[in-house]
């Protein structure tokens, strides 16, 4: 078992790692700029929506 | 806490976890003895293992929040009860994946229906299940206590897990940070990773905290707004 042979595994378990670190990390970064966005947006809406318009 | 202190931590807490990373390779490829049966292919132990224990922290940080959140019906609890299910199932991803890995020529298997298998692969099964009872439960208070109740009996999983190497025949080898378990050789690269994983665990579970808080700013503006239901 102590040869080169096993380290493919070796390899393949930390890649494995990081890929589903890196992925996992990079959802929570694109989910929180998507809900940033929408935030945005509705906020501009609300300024700006007819009923706010008529009581300002 | 304000945003900019939030940030700033967050940014500490990014600059401790990227310097005790490298640190954390280093022990457990240079810093840790070469094992005597299985060589280097013993070095995945050093990410597998603290995954597994900062998976079941995260679990049983579902479980407190969830039982917070039946107590004092505040959403917060509620948010970090999901914030701490979702990065659990990542990292007991990472544990269901590697593990195989280093099983296949160790024990010349894929997967085998160990009980401590058996109930890892159940446990990240029930948390994906909770996060999908989450997702099809519209009312957000409905939701939060339904997925609390799911949370409490899903965590009844985690103690089998923990225990069945000890309660059990099973391949895995016993009690391995006790006495006569671990060589004293591997310890250091041991509790590195785990801290250096422990420091993980708080950073994301933070980072998926801010991304729900920004949800559930977001379903308040739109109920105010009379966008939804």
């Amino acid at each position: 078992m102590e040869n080169v042979d096993t380290m493919h595994y070796l390899f393949a378990a930390y890649a494995a790692i990081w890929i589903i670190l890196a992925i996992y990390l990079f959802s929570i970064q694109s989910r929180e700029k998507k809900l940033r966005d929408e935030l945005r947006n509705l906020r501009e809406f609300l300024e700006h929506r007819p009923d706010n318009r008529k009581k300002a | 806490m304000d945003l900019t202190k939030q940030k700033k931590l967050d940014a500490f807490l990014l600059g401790i976890l990227l310097i005790g990373m490298i640190l954390a390779l280093y022990m457990a490829f240079l810093g840790a003895p070469r094992e005597r049966t299985m060589g280097d292919l013993q070095r995945i132990f050093y990410f597998h293992v603290p995954s597994g224990i900062v998976g079941l922290l995260a679990f049983a940080a579902n479980f407190v929040a969830s039982v917070m959140y039946l107590i004092k019906k505040d959403r917060k609890w509620d948010s970090l009860a999901l914030s701490a299910a979702e990065v659990g199932v990542m990292f007991f991803m990472i544990v269901l994946v590697t593990g195989p890995i280093w099983a296949k020529p160790v024990w010349f298997v894929w997967w085998t229906w160990s009980p401590r298998l058996t109930s890892s692969l159940v446990l990240w099964l029930l948390y994906l299940a909770y996060m999908l009872v989450r997702a099809y439960v519209p009312d957000p208070e409905r939701r939060a206590v339904m997925s609390a109740v799911f949370g409490i009996i899903a965590f009844l999983d985690a103690p089998i897990v923990f225990f069945s190497i000890r309660w059990w025949r099973d391949m895995h080898p016993s009690a391995m940070i006790e006495k006569g378990g671990i060589d004293p050789a591997m310890v250091p690269a041991f509790l590195t990773c785990s801290l250096v994983f422990l420091v993980l665990l708080v950073y994301v579970i933070r980072r998926r905290l801010f991304l729900e808080s920004a949800r559930v700013e977001l379903e308040r503006l739109e109920r105010a707004a009379n966008l939804v239901r």
